[in-house]
């Protein structure tokens, strides 16, 4: 079959100050195929991408669309081009109505028919298999029925290259499948793809051809059915990595946490923990199961003092007794001289203040030190290079905001400052989510560093395969409740699996 | 009943400064921009509107036409507000700046503008600015034919009024079908809501930001208008206007940003404003009667915030300068 260029890039650069993002980089993709741009965290990917839907201009380069040059100098331009990005975090206003994100910014002739847009939704619905409600404000959807508005609204806009930016980070295994298969109907309509990741097993999957982005500069194509995990990983770290995680045995386990009949109720009256106990050891990684949204933050919000508990116990034990923790506060916590960290989901938001450099967000947690009332802005600033030379953060210097920091990156900072409080109680989620596979390792390295120190590491992760590598022992969860706790060398994705979507895992 | 009837007409007489400047701002903050300077805007329109009459009538001597006396002013009221908010609009969107400070500085200029050419031209005139008789008619008489206002009751409260309060409420009624019905409305609000989304949609979030903040300012700028012009009685008086920016800048709080909410929310707050003169049975402070409308704003801003309704909330990048690549 003929292959019809889609789009072309050459020579593209951009550079933010000094760093270059993108440095020559060329690419192209056909119609009627899937193209998967892979690479590490702060690649360029992203950048590139951007510079395709008119978001960045480019320093230098060419972009062809079919035979044609084009000069994309702002979104508008890229959606007449019949190009439409899929970004990573939702550009939807929230209250507005599924149809009304569709058609906005649109500009088509006649009365605004709010019946008319409603009907080719539900056309292009059909065609393409989604279900969505037109009238559906955005801030009561999933982040799966985002993900189908975007989508939606980018066909509505008539695209015919689409560019995903990790669209399954945030999806359910299920709603990946469903993902796939609406790419795939795409593809078979004769439209481009690009979909950008760095889960290996969905390139393979899922693609008809692999670009490689490393550092910024463009490695190289090669087609899926030639490609296996091993060679797309050396091309993106141009070292070969193993693939292996270690698991040191755990030495003397120590009893630290007990939860007892833990029951978390949420300010709408919703149960998202019932009767959850478990206890866990120094010197172990307890990891913690289970799909999204069933009781994972709420668990590790109540460890940590920040979510209110309705009923249930949480002692801390150490060489000077035990300590309940219901019903105290973070700060409370802290002053009794419990060591307790916690990497929060939510990097920026919850664990790092994006506006402030390495240094003010390492003060976080030492601010009430000090003499006269005045903070101690020295030791911070020590403790900021520190954390910058050990994890190897990339960063102008450690006072630029950590807004401006990869999501790598970023993730160091918070993870070295808590490791640095020197935790007895270490608690990650989902500590690598969107983090390329050096980082990843790097994280899973200190995590082990840390349980060999006698820390008792509590891991909440997605990635399975991860799961049941790194950890000693694994709880599941389910819809708030303890599905079971498997012994992390000899239970099976199968087992865990099952358990996530049935209390007990028995079917 | 006859006190009730007087209250409210006097209530609404009052209020229409306030609904003016609280429909410019609700424009402006519809676009994501907080523009601090309605106190400032209000007296540049009110000022300027009445200099404009008075020169002209100045100029034409008896040959003046009492309608081009209107008509001028309008004009310039809204001119010189507009051209104020393009002032801020080009610090805030354009250069960045940050949104309270230059909005703040925007009603130090403005009410310094209006007092000094206020007070520069009232010595032009010879210790008087004001406008003839006969434009002052124009603004002071009822709009509506005498059949409606003759109605008991009813006529009085809602048909006596002059044609600046019929023209105010149908901009709150255009606001309001524009905001809901149109596609311009929408993506307005999208530039409000989530510039980065409205921009990735294909919106001009610029030329939107720019236009609604210069369309706002010159709404709050006839405020000063209808100030001067009615409340005043078309006379320049010194620190007059003092204070009804903010209150309209608390109002669009209280409005919870919906131009029709504001209507009678400018009525209830012209209300609080006048209760000091008339309800003395008590003996209460004015002062508390005056801050009346600051407490009842403070609880409508407790209240939606314990609520948490999301239509109720203020547009979510209100206050945030835009930059597309920004990283």
């Amino acid at each position: 079959m003929e292959k019809e260029t889609a789009i072309r890039l050459e020579g593209i650069t951009k550079r933010f100050g000094d760093v270059v993002a993108n440095r020559s980089v060329s690419l192209e993709v056909y119609r009627g195929e899937i193209l998967s741009l892979l690479g590490e965290n702060g690649s360029g990917k992203t950048t590139l991408m951007n510079m395709i839907s008119g978001i960045y201009f480019p320093d230098q380069g060419h972009i062809f669309v079919g035979e044609k040059e084009v000069l994309i100098r702002s979104p508008k331009d890229a959606i007449d081009l019949g190009i439409g990005m899929i970004h990573q975090h939702f550009k939807l206003v929230d209250v507005l109505t599924a149809a009304e994100n569709i058609v906005l910014g649109l500009r088509e002739k006649g009365k605004f028919d709010k019946k008319a847009v409603a009907a080719r939704v539900q056309a292009i619905s059909e065609k393409y298999g989604f279900s969505i409600d037109p009238q559906k404000k955005v801030y009561d959807m999933s982040v799966s029925e985002k993900q189908t508005v975007e989508i939606i609204k980018v066909l509505y806009r008539g695209a015919d290259i689409l560019i995903l930016d990790e669209p399954t980070a945030v999806l359910t295994p299920q709603e990946t499948e469903k993902l796939f298969a609406v790419l795939r109907a795409m593809r078979d309509d004769g439209k481009a793809i690009i979909i950008i990741t760095h889960k290996l097993q969905e390139v393979l999957e899922l693609s008809d051809r692999v670009s490689v982005l490393r550092k910024g500069e463009y490695i190289g194509t090669v087609p899926t059915s030639e490609a296996t995990a091993q060679s797309l990983t050396d091309m993106m770290v141009g070292q070969a990595t193993v693939l292996n995680i270690e698991r040191p045995e755990p030495v003397n386990p120590q009893r630290r946490l007990s939860v007892t009949g833990l029951t978390v109720v949420d300010g709408n009256g919703v149960r998202k923990l019932s009767n959850v106990s478990f206890d866990v050891y120094g010197g172990e990684i307890l990891g913690i199961a289970g799909i999204s949204g069933c009781g994972q933050k709420e668990l590790l919000e109540a460890i940590a003092g920040l979510q209110s508990v309705q009923t249930g116990s949480i002692i801390y034990h150490s060489e000077n007794g035990s300590e309940e923790l219901v019903g105290k506060s973070a700060m409370a916590i802290r002053e009794k001289g419990i060591r307790l960290s916690f990497v929060p989901e939510d990097r920026l938001g919850m664990g790092l203040v994006a506006n402030m450099d390495m240094a003010g967000n390492m003060m976080l947690r030492s601010f009430k030190r000090g003499r006269f009332g005045l903070s101690d802005r020295k030791s911070p600033e020590v403790l900021a290079e520190q954390v910058k030379d050990d994890l190897e953060v990339v960063t102008p210097s450690i006072q630029t905001p950590v807004r401006r920091m990869s999501g790598g990156n970023v993730q160091k900072v918070l993870v070295g400052r808590e490791i640095a409080a020197e935790p007895k109680i270490l608690m990650t989620a989902y500590a690598v989510r969107g983090l390329d596979i050096n980082t990843s390792y790097t994280i899973y390295h200190l995590l082990n560093q840390q349980k060999e120190k006698g820390v008792a590491v509590i891991y909440v992760g997605e990635d399975l395969d991860v799961l049941l590598e790194l950890c000693d022992r694994i709880l599941v969860l389910c819809g708030g409740q303890v599905s079971g706790i498997l012994n992390g060398r000899s239970a099976t994705r199968e087992q865990v699996g099952l358990m996530m979507t049935k209390v007990g895992g028995a079917s | 009943m006859t006190f009730f009837v007087n209250f409210f007409v006097a209530a609404v007489l009052m209020g229409t400064t306030l609904m003016y400047g609280t429909l410019g701002e609700i424009l402006t903050e519809k676009a994501g921009n907080m523009n601090l300077g309605v106190e400032g805007l209000i007296y540049m329109g009110g000022s300027s509107g009445l200099i404009a009459a008075f020169l002209y009538e100045r100029a034409m001597g008896a040959g003046a036409v009492p309608g081009v006396s209107v008509a001028l002013a309008f004009v310039a009221a809204f001119l010189a507000a507009a051209l104020g908010s393009l002032l801020y609009a080009f610090l805030t969107i354009t250069l960045r700046t940050n949104q309270n400070v230059t909005g703040l500085a925007l009603t130090i200029f403005g009410v310094g503008y209006g007092e000094f050419f206020g007070e520069y031209f009232r010595g032009v005139g010879g210790g008087r600015l004001q406008i003839s008789e006969a434009a002052g008619a124009i603004y002071s008489q009822p709009l509506l034919p005498a059949f409606l206002r003759d109605i008991p009751v009813v006529g009085k409260l809602l048909f006596s009024y002059n044609f600046m309060i019929y023209l105010c409420v149908a901009i709150a009624f255009v606001m309001a079908w524009y905001f809901a019905r149109t596609r311009s409305g929408m993506s307005l609000r999208a530039v409000g809501e989530d510039p980065a989304t409205a921009d990735a949609a294909g919106i001009n979030v610029t030329r939107y930001k720019y236009l609604a903040t210069c369309l706002g300012g010159g709404i709050c700028g006839l405020g000063g208008l209808y100030f001067t012009m009615v409340s005043g009685g078309g006379n320049w008086s010194t620190g007059a206007m003092d204070g009804k920016g903010w209150l309209a800048v608390a109002l669009v709080i209280f409005a919870l940003w919906r131009p029709l909410r504001a209507v009678w929310g400018s009525i209830v707050f012209g209300a609080l404003m006048i209760m000091y003169m008339r309800v003395t049975q008590f003996r209460i402070p004015t002062e508390i009667y005056k801050i009346l409308p600051y407490v009842v704003t403070v609880i409508v801003l407790i209240s939606i915030s314990i609520r948490q309704k999301r239509e109720n909330q203020p547009p979510a990048s209100l206050g945030a300068a835009y930059f597309r690549e920004e990283r």
